[in-house]
């Protein structure tokens, strides 16, 4: 079971308030990411859940009982920190087995589940080393295995993949997304990455300063977007927004448009601009387009445009995908 | 980008350094070639580096002049004693500094640097007079108590600059991982800062060790150190050079040879911290 539930829960520094009172609920079994830009309370809400940092107000519980006053300890909770937070004097064998040991558990059964842990992460062959002499991907992998050995009842993510490189991140990704459809077990993933966060999640929640903004499933988000904030924050490249004339003429304070739904064309169109990059990315080309009167503008074409730096371009929005937004920034 | 160094800037460089190095081991090279002469070559004029009649006799006559022996123990228990002490004082000061400070640590640390700054003459009255009253005054539990006070400053500015290079994640990984105050202290922290705690305690062993200003006024007879050993052999007869040589080099001989054998870990110890 990892049922979590957040009620009331603040958090404040000082006198500073990074998480002014949130309300959220977990359900057992599912991937929720928290995302949001850096300084939003993403991850001290994370740490508030796992009993690193005390809450100023509010009740969190985990299955039903209040474990807002339990030490992290006994929350039956496993963390994987964003510099992997190894034991460097211990063997991997060691660092897997510690929760083990601290558990209590005969070193029979240890050994069985380490070894257990280890052929699922492909860990074996470096049991008997030390964490200094494995790469950033091992590494993450030994913290993975920490965490599974101990089947805790959900699993705190704090950014894992951010001191990995762009192409082992993408295979982590995918891992854990695996393991997370194997063991089923819930898990709670921070990142700033919304590509990690669309394509990993079951349920986003996007925070910005400590409040959240929407919760919903990825497409959900993408699609219907509660508010400007998530609008702009989800999706890459991210959003066009549109404010002035062409917002009032749809009876909103700001209109958005994805760069995918923005259709071009070399002789006629609603906005006039000129190509100032493009960047090819073979299977699709983005163009940024500085539009008369208005912002740059980034279109989503196909591989093959023919649009290069200084051409002048027509773009038409898609009259059924542009989004509304009034002037408090809710989406109308 | 590495610095490119052209061999003949790196002869003067090398030069210079051997320079330097001499210059500082000069005057215990001259203690220790000066122990093997005759007094009347170690009075010499003008002073002669080398000499054709080196001896041991200075050795033997010290040796027999003295108890060397309870001198050399009474040093071993202070210099050990103090800094044992010292440790466990300090480990716990420095690890609630490094890992739960309070608004007031950085201040409580400066203020106790500061205390080292303050010359020892200045509490010499207080000192001497405590230690007479209380007993204290030439046992070698009051040395023990007054190095150790003397040391802790610096015992504890160490220990806290090493503790801080331990990231916290690793102990709240620890946490995370059911470890219970007593075992994230004993499976994790303390292996981890082993290698600090010993140049600590090799740093603080031959402070003490080499301190004279306390250990020759608050002391007589009884727990006089290899400190005092030495000023003894300066007074009243006049200045014997080759013997004061031979007493110096066999007070300093013990501490020389253990920091040469540690000389590595000694500086790891001092620069830890300062290249990451």
């Amino acid at each position: 079971m990892g049922k979590i539930t957040l009620r009331n829960v603040s958090k404040k520094f000082g006198e500073v308030a990074v998480i002014p009172s949130l309300n959220l609920d977990i359900e057992d079994g599912e991937f929720v990411v928290f995302v949001g830009p850096s300084g939003c309370g993403k991850s001290t809400l994370l740490r508030l859940i796992a009993g690193l940092e005390d809450t100023s107000g509010g009740v969190i519980s985990i299955d039903g009982v209040d474990a807002t006053a339990t030490p992290p300890a006994k929350r039956g909770l496993a963390m994987v920190f964003q510099s992997y937070a190894l034991y460097p004097h211990m063997s991997v064998r060691k660092n897997i087995a510690f929760p083990l040991k601290m558990a209590g558990m005969s070193p029979a059964d240890i050994d069985r589940k380490v070894d257990g842990a280890a052929r699922v992460l492909n860990l074996t062959s470096y049991l008997d080393r030390k964490p200094g002499q494995l790469s950033g991907g091992q590494r993450q992998r030994v913290a993975i295995g920490r965490a599974i050995v101990r089947e805790p009842s959900a699993f705190l993510f704090d950014e894992p993949l951010s001191n990995l490189d762009a192409a082992l991140r993408g295979n982590m990704r995918l891992e854990i997304t695996e393991l997370h459809q194997s063991l089923k077990t819930t898990m709670i993933y921070v990142t700033h990455d919304q590509v990690e966060a669309m394509t990993m999640a079951d349920k986003i929640v996007v925070l910005q300063a400590g409040h959240i903004e929407q919760v919903g499933s990825p497409l959900d988000l993408y699609h219907h977007p509660a508010n400007v904030f998530v609008a702009g924050f989800i999706g890459s490249p991210r959003m066009n927004l549109v404010e002035g004339a062409d917002a009032a003429a749809l009876g909103a304070k700001t209109i958005g448009v994805r760069p995918e739904h923005v259709e071009i064309s070399m002789a006629s169109g609603k906005w006039k601009g000129r190509v100032s990059v493009t960047e090819r990315l073979g299977s699709d080309t983005f163009l940024h387009v500085a539009v008369d009167g208005l912002a740059s503008m980034t279109v989503r074409a196909g591989g093959d445009v023919m649009a290069n730096h200084g051409d002048t371009i027509y773009l038409t929005p898609m009259a059924d995908k542009i989004h509304r937004f009034g002037a408090d920034g809710v989406a109308l | 980008m590495a610095r490119s160094v052209t061999p003949r800037r790196k002869l003067i460089y090398t030069v210079a350094a051997w320079s330097v190095a001499l210059l500082i081991f000069f005057p215990v090279l001259w203690t220790i070639l000066t122990s093997f002469k005759t007094e009347a070559s170690a009075v010499a004029s003008p002073p002669q580096l080398f000499t054709a009649d080196w001896t041991l006799e200075n050795y033997a006559e010290v040796w027999n002049r003295s108890d060397y022996q309870r001198f050399f123990w009474n040093s071993v228990v202070i210099s050990v004693g103090s800094t044992a002490l010292g440790l466990l004082i300090a480990i716990p000061a420095a690890w609630s500094m490094a890992f739960v400070p309070g608004n007031k640590t950085k201040d409580l640390l400066m203020w106790m640097l500061s205390t080292k700054m303050m010359p020892a003459a200045a509490v010499l009255i207080p000192m001497y007079l405590i230690f007479q009253r209380t007993g204290l005054f030439d046992t070698r539990v009051g040395l023990v108590l007054a190095l150790m006070l003397m040391n802790l400053p610096v015992i504890v500015w160490m220990l806290y600059t090493y503790f801080k290079e331990i990231p916290g994640e690793i102990l709240e990984a620890a946490r995370m991982d059911g470890a219970s105050l007593k075992n994230e202290i004993l499976y994790i922290l303390t292996p981890m800062a082993v290698p600090g705690i010993a140049s600590t305690m090799l740093l603080n062993v031959i402070l003490a060790w080499n301190e004279s200003f306390w250990t020759i006024t608050l002391t007589t007879v009884d727990a006089a150190p290899l400190s005092a050993f030495i000023a003894s052999f300066s007074a009243p007869q006049g200045l014997f050079y080759a013997k004061l040589s031979a007493a110096s080099t066999m007070a300093i001989a013990p501490i020389l040879i253990m920091g040469w054998f540690s000389q590595k870990q000694l500086v790891r110890g001092l620069t830890f911290g300062a290249v990451k």
